[in-house]
């Protein structure tokens, strides 16, 4: 091998003089390419250039398609189309032609057919089909460049349908020799990972053993998967934090090959993306914080060069610093790392500063005071960017002090803002903001000297953003602001007063140029106007209908503010001239060919004639209690049971109605002859639609918790604010900064006066000196900006970090005692998990348990990574060998196959006559209950040891059976067994007494987590009179099934438990057809086979449950779909919805 | 992840692409089109991060070409810049002092340079020698089957 790199490498310089010629003149002389790019340079036009595209399209079309054309020319030809598509020309017709070049192609022509695919088509494309046939060869090909051209495609596109049939070929690429095929298959398990999570699930071990690679590229893309797993759940991940430790530990320590320094820095890229895990990891977790403290602190220590790559990690660093549970001497060091990010005059720095800053600020709100002078400076920044990102900063600062000048500061940005997505986030923000303070300012104005927010500035603001968003708003800022207004606060004058200020300024607005206003805008106004100008003692309702009139004839106005308007006229139509305009409005709409319109003109015409009806259904001042809205229209329930058992199909919602739609084109599994996993063979997974709920109507209450969860997000976003802040440290420092600000504010700028040249100008000494105007200016404004953060922080801020002052009385009914339940269920589980570890640590060191367990054990993968340098770093082979624990763990590392050479398969040598006489020796509790076959587990010099397993009806029980074979005694007989998967209690032991007895041991067994098989290991070990003593080692394997037990529940606490599990899984099954109702035969061959418990059957849906001993429930949901089964299982376990799909597909694939 | 990366010109004319996320043509062009625009709008002492829809966009100009990458919005800016580096040093060296028109006459060469140093959007390989032994192993290859096919041709 290392052969081959000398010859590279000494082939090197020649390829590159090769290549190097500058301005490729060589290339350019000769190659048709060449040929067309120095033409288009040419050109003048656009027009001419369109031209000559079409005529070199045309050429290459004709030659493409013509049969005499070798790989070669063809190579160069599609090097040409890509060319012109990435002009933005359309050649459709070469994409066929690409996948034919890789298909047919050697070497470099097959790689420019991959390219070329990769460029013209995306994943959804229906071509792509066309490829697996060829990723699949050239995944079995022997030449390693084709091997890696396969996997390069597949990580970065490839049909989602198509996975299983090639994912048996990547994962055996997990062991190739070569690094390099390692790394990309590793990458390409993460993309499958990232499209079809579930259909890597069970391959979850084999990336731990990626993560232990020798090799670190293969290791460092191993992260990337990880990464993302713990994103999505860190509880399960914990115990590899010592390893992601230990592996950042030697990283930074710089014991990776040299090769890997980027800037002299050693391996960048890996050490920040160890740090994000960490911080996954250790966010909320005291314990597991703890164990990352000290690497953070020598990554902050050697980060110290000045170059960007260092500060990449400081930022890192940083963010990782304030997300796990607090440390106060690394946030001292975190928090002068922000320091030096925000004085940098690097503008980049100074960007990273801001955001690290608005990322911290709301835990350490004087870090926000140390920089407020800079904070100004950025507010005025000629860069866009680095204003914008200083208003977020803002924007988490706000109290009920500063609301006025952030809003205002806000609003001037919008002003300028050409950028529709800036616009619509902004809009949400200052919105937010002035709904959330206006109600608690009023007792605040009195000390404050900058401006109160109060009713003339909220609907104020309000009016500037309605008016500057257009029609870009997302449509629950109307909302909201309206509900507010109707809702109002304490005080029935303050509301009152809100409400008339709302109608005059509205009133005004009319009168004036209504042209520029938005839409949603004057909906709002028509609805104010309609509801509250009453109030208003000299307004008349005529003058409002007039001015509603005139709305209603503007030719800008679309209809649905025309109705609106109209609705706002019914409520105001009284009087004598009321009347008449109402008549002359509603027949003008009366006939109008909107629908909508129609109605509201009608309704206007009838009450406006009738007032005693009117006040009727339009009452004034109406007792504002809160409507009971039935969202989920329950009371719906009995006409769709009714029209379902009168045979209507079910309602299926637009999303699964479109996804059944897409399926239909979605090919089948099967076509390819391949060994596929005979699990993946039967079903098509790609055929994921979600079964139609059953008609309860605890199923469509879901949705209305749904509803009231999404209301509630308007308020403060408060994520990454813990509480748990304060305790120590901080708080206690709050004091000092108990001055005045303008007294606070300069200090810190002197104490770092080595970074003077940035802010020499602006840094002032605490004498009372006269500043300059423009310096009073900024110090101003840095008062009433920071006003509150330094005196008042502790009240303001931290008292309010919770639950802020909510105008909206918005019922928080999102949370569920359900999501409680689970939350309680995982630590349980996280805590038997560490007691697992205590065990395995416990274990003396000489007892090897050869079993799959070992690869995640944290025993062993803590000391993996020494394994990892060893193997590398050349040099400090030497030092590290002597280490004997380095040699103790690397057997674990390479011998994780020695799960199979332990286990020999059960059936093979079956030992029926055995069986059948050890069977006599079954506990006679036990006997008459349903077990499995009696299987030999080891045989040893002396005994012979058999086990099965015993379902009874609350546990499982493993039987163990020692036979003493030979004629001497055995004495000190012990079984020792464990399991990561299960919980082994010992029940019973009757050891064997006299020669050619049998000893049996009963064991009881919990899962602990499921997985498809759970298996054990054991160790027995025994002595006979003379001789040494005896050990040897088995392992059991049982099918989870062995674990399940029907579930008696009844339809509506189905129902009810359906909603509160998170984990599910979807599939297709088979259906079986032998004569009788399929959905019938199915579910009775899963219930017998599984011990599942049939809930109920409707039609052509049926559901079942189930539960994993002792009680962990399972849901099933059956549909019978277009001749196949659709399943839908749920499960408050994770895992456990999977487990289950794979052994209903074995049932029915064995019926 | 590195949602995609554009490379192009002072005068906006794209040479490279590479796309990391499922998107329509229609909906490239769109990207490509107000990217290039925005960023050459952008003055040389700016920063070099933009926040542009839900993204973030990185970019640094190389004399006449400017690299553009999107990142999602955790994502960390500088070391993306960075990967942009990498990305240079290794035209560099694989083609000697790269210039713009190495990369427009020799983009299949670029993008398989970029598709030995990112793939799926993620760093593959972070050691320079390692990414140019594999272009070189794949070049080294090419190399021996012209060299067979004309051994094999010679004598009809």
């Amino acid at each position: 091998m290392s052969d081959v790199v000398e010859k590279t490498l000494t082939a090197l310089p020649s390829l590159l003089s090769l290549d190097s010629q500058p301005g490729a003149a060589k290339l350019s002389s000769t190659s048709k390419l060449g040929n067309l790019i120095r033409g288009i340079t040419e050109l003048t036009s656009k027009h001419e250039e369109e031209k000559l595209i079409h005529r070199e399209l045309a050429s290459i079309k004709e030659q493409v398609s013509s049969p005499n054309t070798s790989m070669r020319q063809m190579k160069e030809l599609m090097v040409r189309a890509i060319y012109c598509e990435s002009l933005g020309y359309e050649a459709s017709f070469s994409y066929i032609h690409a996948i034919k070049l890789a298909q047919q192609g050697t070497g470099l022509e097959k790689r420019v057919g991959y390219l070329a695919v990769s460029l013209f088509l995306n994943e959804n494309h229906e071509l792509l089909l066309l490829l697996v046939n060829t990723v699949l060869k050239d995944l079995q090909s022997t030449n390693l460049i084709e091997v890696c051209m396969a996997l390069t495609v597949v990580s970065q596109m490839f049909p989602k349908d198509m996975i299983p049939a090639i994912l048996p070929l990547v994962e055996e690429k997990l062991n190739h020799p070569k690094e390099i095929i390692r790394r990309k298959a590793v990458l390409a398990l993460y993309k499958f990972y990232l499209i079809a999570p579930n259909q890597v699930q069970h391959i979850h071990n084999k990336f731990r053993k990626a993560l232990c690679d020798k090799d670190p590229g293969v290791m460092t893309a191993s992260l990337h998967i990880y990464l993302q797993m713990i994103q999505e759940n860190a509880e399960g991940y914990k115990d590899l934090t010592a390893s992601f430790v230990s592996i950042l530990k030697q990283v930074v320590g710089g014991k990776l090959p040299i090769d890997f320094n980027y800037h002299s820095v050693p391996a960048p890229w890996l050490q920040i993306q160890l740090i994000r895990i960490l911080s996954l990891l250790g966010k909320n977790d005291q314990r597991t914080s703890e164990i990352m403290y000290e690497v953070l602190d020598e990554s902050l220590r050697r980060a110290e060069m000045n170059h960007n790559i260092t500060y990449a990690i400081l930022y890192e660093c940083v963010k990782c610093i304030y997300t796990i549970h607090p440390k106060s001497d690394l946030l001292e060091k975190a928090a002068k790392c922000i320091g030096n990010f925000v004085l940098s005059p690097k503008i980049n720095l100074k960007y990273l500063g801001l955001k690290a800053l608005t990322y911290v600020i709301q835990q350490d709100p004087k870090l926000a005071l140390q920089h407020q002078m800079t904070i100004i400076e950025c507010l005025d920044h000629p860069d866009l960017i680095i204003k914008r990102e200083t208003l977020e900063l803002l924007f988490r600062i706000t109290n009920t002090q500063n609301v006025v000048v952030i809003v205002e500061k806000m609003l001037e940005f919008l002003r300028m803002s050409t950028d529709d997505y800036t616009t619509i986030d902004l809009v949400g923000k200052v919105a937010e903001l002035a709904e959330k303070y206006p109600s608690d300012c009023v007792c605040f104005s009195y000390k404050n000297y900058t401006y109160a927010p109060d009713n003339e500035w909220f609907i104020e603001t309000m009016n500037t953003v309605f008016s500057l968003s257009g029609d870009t708003m997302q449509p629950d800022i109307p909302n909201s602001f309206l509900k507010l207004l109707s809702e109002g606060f304490e005080s029935v004058e303050e509301d009152r007063k809100l409400r008339l200020f709302a109608v005059d300024s509205y009133v005004t607005l009319l009168k004036g140029e209504t042209g520029k206003l938005p839409q949603f805008f004057l909906q709002v106004i028509s609805w104010v106007l309609g509801e509250y100008s009453h109030l208003s003692e000299e307004l008349k309702p005529a003058t409002v209908l007039e001015l509603l009139q005139k709305l209603l004839d503007r030719k800008q106005t679309s209809s649905e503010t025309k109705s609106w308007a109209l609705m706002a006229m019914t409520k105001l139509c009284e009087g004598r001239a009321g009347v008449s305009v109402a008549q002359q409005v509603s027949e003008t709409y009366i006939s109008s060919m909107d629908t909508v319109l129609r109605q509201r003109a009608q309704e206007l015409q009838h009450l406006s004639q009738d007032s005693e009806l009117r006040a009727r259904v339009l009452p004034r001042d109406a007792d504002l209690e809160p409507l009971e809205v039935d969202s989920s229209l329950s009371f719906l329930d009995g006409f769709v049971s009714e029209a379902l058992a009168a045979g209507a199909a079910p309602y299926k919602p637009p999303h699964q109605r479109q996804e059944e739609l897409s399926q239909a084109k979605v090919l089948s599994l099967e076509p390819y002859g391949l060994s596929l996993p005979i699990s993946m063979s039967s079903c098509s997974i790609a055929d994921r639609q979600s079964p139609t709920l059953l008609s309860m109507s605890s199923g469509l209450s879901g949705d209305s918790t749904d509803l009231s969860h999404k209301g509630g997000s308007t308020t403060l976003k408060f994520e990454g604010v813990k509480r748990v802040w304060g305790k120590e440290g901080y708080l206690a420092q709050k004091e000092s900064v108990e001055e005045a600000v303008q007294v606070e504010a300069p200090s810190p700028l002197r104490s770092t006066s080595q970074q003077a040249e940035v802010v020499g100008s602006h840094s002032q000494t605490p004498t009372l000196t006269p500043t300059p105007e423009p310096e009073q200016e900024k110090q101003q404004l840095a008062s009433s900006l920071f006003f509150g953060i330094s005196s008042q922080s502790s009240v303001c801020l931290m008292g309010k970090s919770g639950p802020t002052p909510q105008r909206f009385r918005r019922k928080a009914k999102g949370q569920s005692s359900s999501s409680g339940a689970t939350e309680q269920m995982s630590n349980s589980v996280v805590f038997t998990s560490t007691t697992v570890d205590n065990l395995l640590c416990n274990n003396p060191p000489d007892s090897t348990i050869t079993s799959e367990v070992d690869v995640s054990s944290s025993k062993h993968t803590s000391e993996l990574p020494q394994g990892l340098t060893a193997a590398n770093g050349t040099c400090d082979i030497e030092a590290e060998l002597t280490d004997s624990d380095l040699k103790g763990s690397s057997p674990p590392l390479s011998g994780d196959n020695g799960l199979e050479n332990a286990d020999p398969d059960p059936h093979e040598n079956l030992d029926k006559p055995q069986g059948v006489c050890l069977s006599s020796h079954l506990p006679a509790e036990l006997s008459g209950l349903c077990r499995s076959e009696i299987t030999p587990l080891c045989t040893l010099q002396n005994l012979d040891l058999s086990a099965c397993h015993v379902h009874r009806e609350d546990t499982i029980v493993l039987v163990v059976f020692i036979t003493n074979s030979s004629d001497s005694a055995v004495q000190h007989i012990r079984l020792d067994l464990d399991s990561e998967l299960l919980e082994v209690s010992c029940v019973s032991e009757s050891p064997a007494k006299d020669v050619r007895s049998v000893a049996v041991y009963l064991y009881s067994l919990t899962v602990r987590r499921p997985a498809v098989h759970v298996e054990l290991a054991g160790t027995v070990s025994y002595q006979v009179p003379v001789g040494t003593p005896q050990t040897a080692q088995f392992s059991y394997k049982l099918p989870l099934t062995a674990f399940i037990r029907p579930l008696t529940v009844s339809t509506e606490e189905y129902g009810t438990m359906w909603l509160a599990f998170s984990h599910d899984t979807k599939q297709n099954l088979t259906l079986i057809n032998d004569g009788q109702e399929p959905l019938v035969a199915t579910l009775n061959v899963l219930r017998k086979k599984l011990q599942l418990h049939v809930v109920e059957v409707i039609g052509v849906e049926g559901i079942l449950a189930c539960k994993l001993l002792q009680d962990q429930p399972c849901l099933m949901h059956f549909r019978v779909h277009e001749g196949a089964l659709a399943v839908w299982l749920r499960s408050p376990v994770p895992d456990l919805p999977d487990c289950l799909i794979y052994h209903c597909q074995r049932a029915l694939q064995e019926h | 992840m590195m949602q995609f990366m554009l490379l192009f010109s002072r005068q906006g004319k794209l040479r490279l692409q590479k796309w990391y996320v499922p998107l329509s043509d229609k909906e490239k062009k769109k990207i490509t089109r107000e990217l290039v625009q925005t960023v050459l709008a952008r003055k040389p002492k700016m920063c070099s991060f933009l926040e542009w829809r839900d993204l973030k966009v990185v970019y640094k100009r190389y004399a006449s070409l400017y690299f553009c990458c999107a990142v999602e919005n955790q994502d960390n800016e500088l070391i993306t810049l960075e990967i942009i580096h990498r990305y240079v040093e290794l035209l560099d060296k694989y083609f000697g002092s790269v210039c713009e028109l190495d990369i427009i006459f020799n983009f299949e060469k670029a993008y398989f340079i970029l598709d030995e140093f990112l793939l799926g959007g993620e760093a593959q390989e972070t050691s320079k020698k390692n990414v140019l032994k594999a272009i070189e192993q794949a070049d080294l290859l090419q190399e021996n089957v012209d060299f067979q096919t004309r051994l094999f041709a010679a004598p009809t």
